[in-house]
């Protein structure tokens, strides 16, 4: 199957081509990767591409998968309307 | 190995430099960052680019660095897409003083060739319908503002430098600077020792440690400001939405999300960047009241960076002067990347002893011992 058919990240659309394109740029780490693609900055928060890219970068820079960090967690774990979080405030003022 | 200049970070503010230092003909130029490009403050930053300030010197570095962007693909010959629009701030006044402050700010920004105007209430629900009409009296409008996308931006001004030859070292950290007989003579990293007589701090968050290496007291600190991202939705949204009174900016990126942010009260000076809970509770709350429209989206991330605040919020771009060859670009105070194009105007022609066209006076590091402190920034979030 073509690389550029092969979808990573589903949240942005980006594809294994696209990440290949970037490690032959240089850009060899996940924060950069994430910077210039937009993986693990979706909705799903990496949680479907992260290993992907990861065993990517892996095998492209000759580790161990285990050796390559991924993006940072942050927080929500999942999506949260700000009027809910509004609502579930308790106003200190 | 040898360098002409040692460039400290590799953010918004260093990759112009070398960029400008590069294309005015300079070789040899390095530059190091401890980390990945854009990792401190720049890839944090709130993507928005904006002339409608109060004080001359940051109106005129605002007016000149959007003029740049504006050509800032074809100059910088860059392939991907920066991301740029220039649909407005539109910045609300919530009181009649500040409405007052605001009309006198627009006619400095008038006076300077900035086409800001004073919009009343109605005028400005045609740029922006869904505004909570109770939430303010007026507000201040200038269309030539906008947003950039910050990595894409960055990565123009570092692909450019590249190609004429400057080399960046990352995920290398600055050590020592060697200072002999009131001269730089080399810079330590934990994987070279450069020798070199000019460097230029372009840390961000950390710009105070490295003038501290050479015992360069700089007047600034960091702190951290917090921000979310929304899920991408159709565009509703123009221009950039911000209040100073109620502590928020607020846009819908090109790629279809909002990014917002407000700083914290009473924050502590250090170099944490961490998100907090009482953060997004105040975001969600202050959004709510502004725009309820938006607090239908949902927040899928949040993060920090460091804002790295001079005395009068107005940067520090300038030559130590008990240091020659010490270059310090820093204390943007939240606004370096929207200044970037600026900062390496002005220190290239600094280190290439050329004339600027702004008085270097405005951002010199001795000033916040002087007497007459320069009028204090009070336009920022």
């Amino acid at each position: 199957m073509r690389d550029d058919k092969i979808i990573i990240c589903r949240c942005e659309d980006v594809t294994l081509a696209d990440v290949k394109r970037c490690l032959e740029e240089g850009y060899t780490n996940f924060e950069d990767l994430k910077r210039q693609l937009r993986v693990g900055m979706g909705p799903c928060q990496g949680q479907t591409c992260s290993a992907l890219i990861q065993r990517e970068i892996a095998k492209f820079t000759h580790k161990a998968m285990k050796d390559v960090p991924i993006q940072k967690t942050r927080p929500l774990i999942i999506g949260v309307e700000l009027r809910a979080i509004k609502d579930g405030a308790i106003d200190e003022s | 190995m040898k360098a002409n200049q040692v460039i400290i970070g590799a953010g918004i503010s260093g990759c112009s430099i070398a960029y400008h230092l590069a294309k005015k003909g300079m070789k040899n130029i390095v530059v190091v960052d401890k980390s990945y490009l854009t990792s401190g403050a720049t890839g944090r930053c709130g993507a928005g680019i904006r002339q409608q300030w109060g004080t001359e010197a940051n109106c005129i570095l605002a007016k000149k660095s959007i003029e740049f962007f504006e050509t800032a693909k074809e100059e910088l010959e860059y392939e991907g897409d920066i991301e740029f629009k220039q649909e407005g701030y539109l910045i609300l006044a919530t009181d009649k003083p500040e409405l007052d402050r605001f009309s006198k700010n627009v006619k400095l920004q008038n006076s300077l060739g900035i086409p800001a105007k004073l919009l009343s209430v109605e005028e400005s629900l045609k740029i922006v319908p869904y505004l909570n009409t109770s939430a303010f009296v007026g507000a201040t409008f200038c269309q030539t503002d906008g947003h950039l996308n910050p990595f894409k931006m960055t990565e123009a001004f570092y692909l450019a430098a590249k190609r004429l030859g400057v080399q960046f070292f990352f995920f290398e950290e600055v050590k020592e600077i060697i200072v002999e007989n009131n001269k730089i003579t080399k810079v330590i990293t934990d994987k070279h020792e450069i020798d070199t007589s000019v460097v230029v701090n372009a840390a961000g968050g950390f710009a105070k440690e490295i003038g501290d290496m050479v015992g360069i007291d700089i007047p600034v600190f960091s702190e951290n400001h917090e921000i979310l991202v929304t899920e991408p939705i159709e565009k509703i949204q123009g221009p950039m939405l911000m209040s100073f009174t109620q502590n928020f900016y607020c846009q819908q990126v090109p790629h279809g999300s909002f990014l917002m942010g407000r700083s914290t009260p009473n924050q502590v000076h250090s170099h944490d960047i961490s998100s907090s809970w009482s953060f997004l509770d105040e975001m969600a709350k202050t959004i709510c009241h502004i725009a309820p429209k938006i607090g239908e989206l949902r927040v899928i991330r949040q993060w920090g960076g460091s804002y790295n605040v001079s005395p009068d919020k107005q940067p520090i771009i300038a030559e130590a002067e008990n240091l020659k060859g010490f270059y310090i670009a820093c204390g943007f105070s939240g606004h370096g990347f929207m200044f970037s194009p600026m900062t390496g105007e002005i220190i290239s022609n600094m280190i290439l002893n050329r004339k600027n066209e702004i008085s270097p006076d405005l951002f010199k590091l001795n000033r916040f011992s002087e007497k007459e402190l320069n009028a204090v920034e009070q336009s920022v979030v």
